[in-house]
């Protein structure tokens, strides 16, 4: 997130959009986006030509709009960086647009539109039924018959994805066994050819890239840097790699543990299956010996200490397992979201029992459900743990298990300041669009 | 009634004949000791109780057989549901797994393209056996040894790198999404198909088949969906496609793959429920074997088959009919949502409620024959195609005498039923037309100002 100690965080609300002059002024419009910092809004529109263009507003200016009507866009997007992008088509020719100007390379079709934390932005692109990545506007050198899966390295200079390097046809089930897909990093495809490649990830340093392999029907593994670990699996999940090392300031502001800078541990870690069991494996050996009926959405804690993952215990009961130690607590129809607390100590999910969805932490649930939740945000101390929730139509934050009072149509993730005091809301209250600071002294 | 030559000729089907690149080329790489290694692997790691209990407690009483579509077109006794259990895992338990490799290429082809795991034979057994699930124990042996027929097992492929049925690359998928919302909009100003919204109520979902070959389906889904005003959506990225041929290959490792991208698609989206387009064995996946393999009871999220979906739409009122459908309709009863589901009620009540004539078909609701393409059976492709068709003659008399009572359209809101009935409808001349009820709604929709 862009300058996040330097946002206003002083006590207030304020409407950053009027959403009836919107409506005034425009046919057609789509769903809302909100930047980090909650100053501008935005929405792809058709202007008055029924073309379509991008829509901003902050608080006390004029509507403003993108110069250009394009013939389609979509994927509109407030990246890290708070720069706002799209996907837009002129006469068929598709670009990126990012706050207005687009880049220079077209193509019959873009997707996948993906950014570093830096905001930096690479997106999926085919022309002429060929298949490539453009990272910055800059294309892969090597184009491919097929392309899935792209991601984007952590330092924002590298992209990787899962490409077709041998052309296989429909029907030529032979040749598909003999392995036909691989990862091309950059556009240099590694060196072996698998029967199935899925789930590429970058190591925190940008300089190595795991994925899940099959080689035959039933013999799945790892591949790191195109080479398969030692040991054979009936199954495997997404691979991660280890953090060593991360200081407490990287982890000031973003609670998520998968974003790891000064990495230099290259071990590996995957859900494995052996047996008709799930354990977790790493660099090719049993790490968790525990067997479990499922296990998946294995994650590090910021400094790479401990490992958490959702483990099924028994068929149909859902919790989570930290350093393969599950929560005594078990869920009936879900677990999901699983995030450390910036300091390691704790570990929330959310849970859905019943029908209904709660949040736990540390093997214990909220007292309250909800209808729909949205991912947990640790404080930057690790006290709080706030979340959007759905409840009976309308959308609020709750925090340590309490609604806090204030209703909204709809609304962005909330986010906690630096100092944990006071919490930054952005949502929508009938016509009006708002950034507020509440105080959360008193409050939790 | 009307019925046509072909329907009455006893000709029998000889699956000897058939040859299939993928079982024959399969077979050829097998020795005897990989066969009884991977019989055993799956016997005894993958196997239990149940097969055991199947297996030992069937009387060979024959009660079965009328169950079965294919013993009732072919009349001949080695098409019996005990008769396909003795061809097969019966033979292999006996020999403890010492079988030939023209014992599994036969076995492979009475598995895969002799049963379409319709389950209406279980209804017919003194004990519940399932012998679908005797034929699954059957498909995987065959799967693992890599004896399955060339066109399912690229359909698994497909599956295993797309993440659909029909290898649609990520950018048609997409592309084709804006295509029908373009064409939707002459029907309706400004009309969407929303990707990727956040906090819907609706998830649609797809098969593979309806981007690639049936976009017109989209189209008026998106229809009905906007003159409903759902707040629904769809994603733009692989987990669209709710369809599942890995399932009836035995490759349940990459069912699992496939169901998981499917409910996290829904999940991470926050949608409230997934909405499945009409497809039976794709609900089987997602409803009942997808999610119990990856450890669920039930689905993770709600998930609704069309049916359902279109009965709650006129039962709330949220949408409204310009007139009936007026030529006479009959209703064709999916295996996997009827017996698999008990949606024929719904179906009934969702006929009722649109068409102005409906004469039912003869044994109906659970009781109904199946197309004889399910089960992964037409997905075997042309070579077993006479042989599929041939075993849907106790179908198409069906038809025929519900169009003996003057029905002229067939409902059947499933795809691989549509593929079955349209092959029966055409071999055996029953001039009827097919049509989901997605048609029917869209043909008589009201749209809102």
């Amino acid at each position: 997130m862009s300058d996040y100690e330097e946002w206003n965080w002083d006590i207030g609300k304020k409407q950053v959009a009027d959403l009836s002059g919107w409506q005034e002024q425009f046919p057609y419009i789509e769903e809302l986006r909100v930047s980090s910092d909650g100053e501008r809004v935005a929405a792809i529109v058709k202007n008055e030509d029924m073309e379509f263009t991008v829509c901003i507003q902050s608080e006390g200016e004029e509507l403003e709009t993108w110069e250009t009507g394009y013939d389609k866009a979509w994927n509109l997007q407030f990246g890290p960086d708070d720069r706002l992008s799209a996907l837009v088509s002129d006469t068929s020719e598709w670009k990126v647009c990012t706050d207005g100007e687009t880049w220079e390379n077209g193509y019959d079709f873009l997707w996948n539109m993906t950014f570093n934390t830096n905001g930096v932005i690479a997106v999926s692109a085919q022309k002429e039924l060929l298949y490539s990545v453009l990272n910055n506007d800059v294309p892969w050198e090597n184009e491919f018959s097929r392309l899935t899966g792209m991601v984007i390295s952590p330092d924002g200079q590298k992209t990787a994805a899962v490409v077709e390097s041998v052309p296989v046809l429909e029907s030529e089930i032979f040749k598909f066994r003999t392995g036909c897909y691989s990862v091309a990093v950059n556009g240099e495809t590694w060196e072996r050819n698998f029967m199935n490649v899925w789930n590429p990830v970058f190591s925190g340093d940008s300089n190595h890239v795991a994925a899940s392999v099959r080689t035959s029907y039933y013999d799945y593994y790892i591949a790191v840097d195109g080479k398969i670990w030692d040991t054979v699996f009936s199954s495997v999940w997404e691979p991660r790699f280890a953090p060593l090392t991360i200081t407490k300031a990287e982890t000031k502001v973003s609670s998520d543990a998968n974003n790891f800078t000064n990495a230099h541990n290259y071990s590996v870690t995957a859900p494995v299956k052996k047996g008709g069991k799930w354990f977790l494996a790493k660099d090719g050996e049993i790490f968790w010996d525990r067997p479990y009926f499922q296990l998946w959405h294995h994650l590090y804690s910021p400094d790479g200490s401990t490992i958490a993952a959702i483990v099924s215990t028994e068929f149909g009961r859902w919790t989570i397992a930290s350093d393969n130690t599950p929560w005594e607590l078990t869920f009936s129809d879900y677990v999901s979201d699983p995030i450390f607390s910036p300091d390691g100590k704790r570990v929330a999910c959310l849970f859905k029992e019943n029908g209904k969805w709660g949040v736990a932490v540390d093997g214990k649930a909220w007292d309250c459900q909800f209808d729909m939740v949205w991912q947990p945000i640790f404080s930057n101390n690790g006290l709080q743990l706030a979340v959007k929730i759905k409840k009976d139509g309308n959308y609020y934050i709750a925090i340590n298990g309490s609604i806090l009072d204030g209703k909204y149509e709809d609304m962005a993730n909330p986010l906690f300041s630096p100092d944990n005091s006071s919490m930054l809301i952005r949502g929508r209250q009938g016509d009006s669009y708002n950034r507020e600071v509440i105080s959360l002294k008193g409050r939790i | 009634m009307s019925e046509s030559k072909t329907v009455n000729d006893n000709k029998k089907t000889e699956s000897k004949k058939i040859e299939d690149q993928g079982i024959q080329k399969g077979i050829e790489q097998l020795t005897p000791e990989r066969i009884e290694s991977v019989i055993r692997q799956v016997i005894n790691d993958e196997t239990g109780a149940r097969l055991k209990v199947y297996v030992d407690t069937c009387l060979h009483c024959g009660l079965c057989s009328k169950g079965c579509h294919f013993f009732l077109s072919l009349k001949d006794p080695k098409f019996s549901p005990a008769a396909k259990v003795k061809q097969t895992l019966w033979e292999i338990m006996r020999k403890k797994g010492k079988v030939s490799p023209e014992f599994i290429k036969e076995a492979a082809l009475i598995a895969y393209t002799q049963c379409n795991m319709c389950k209406r034979c279980a209804m017919y057994c003194p004990f519940g056996l399932d012998v679908a699930y005797v034929m699954s124990v059957m498909r995987r042996i065959c799967y693992k040894l890599g004896v399955v027929p060339l066109y399912i097992q690229d359909t698994a492929h497909s599956h295993s790198v797309a993440m659909n049925q029909m290898w649609v690359k990520d950018d048609e998928w997409i592309d084709t999404l804006m295509w029908q919302e373009e064409e939707a909009q002459d029907a309706m100003e400004n009309l969407r198909i929303p990707l990727d919204k956040e906090g819907a109520d609706i998830f649609y979902s797809v098969i593979g088949p309806e981007p690639k070959f049936r976009a017109q389906l989209i189209f008026q889904a998106a229809v009905i969906m906007n003159a409903a005003k759902e707040n629904w959506t769809m994603p733009s990225m692989p987990g669209w496609d709710n369809s599942d041929m890995c399932m009836f290959t035995g490759d349940y490792e990459m069912m699992e793959r496939l169901k998981r991208l499917h409910f996290e698609s829904a999940l991470n989206l926050r949608a409230k429920r997934i909405v499945m387009g009409e497809c039976g064995h794709a609900f089987r996946s997602v409803y009942d074997v997808g999610n119990r393999a990856l450890g669920w009871r039930m689905p993770p999220i709600e998930v609704v088959h069309s049916i359902e979906y279109f009965n709650e739409l006129f039962e709330q009122k949220k949408i409204k009919i310009r007139k009936k459908f007026e030529r006479p309709v009959t209703l064709h009863d999916p295996c996997n949502i009827v017996r698999g589901r008990g949606l024929h009620e719904m179906a009934r009540n969702i006929v009722n409620a649109t068409c102005a004539n409906f004469i039912e078909m003869t044994p109906n609701r659970e009781h109904n024959y199946c197309c004889s393409a399910g089960g992964g059976v037409i997905n075997c492709g042309p070579p077993f195609k006479n042989a599929r068709v041939e075993s849907g003659k106790e179908k198409a008399k069906q038809l025929f005498a519900a169009k003996a009572k003057g029905a002229e359209v067939v409902i059947a809101p499933c795809h691989n039923c549509h593929g079955g009935l349209e092959d029966i409808i055409h071999h055996y001349g029953v001039e009827m037309e097919l049509k989901f009820f997605g048609d029917i709604i869209y043909e008589i929709l009201e749209l809102p100002e």
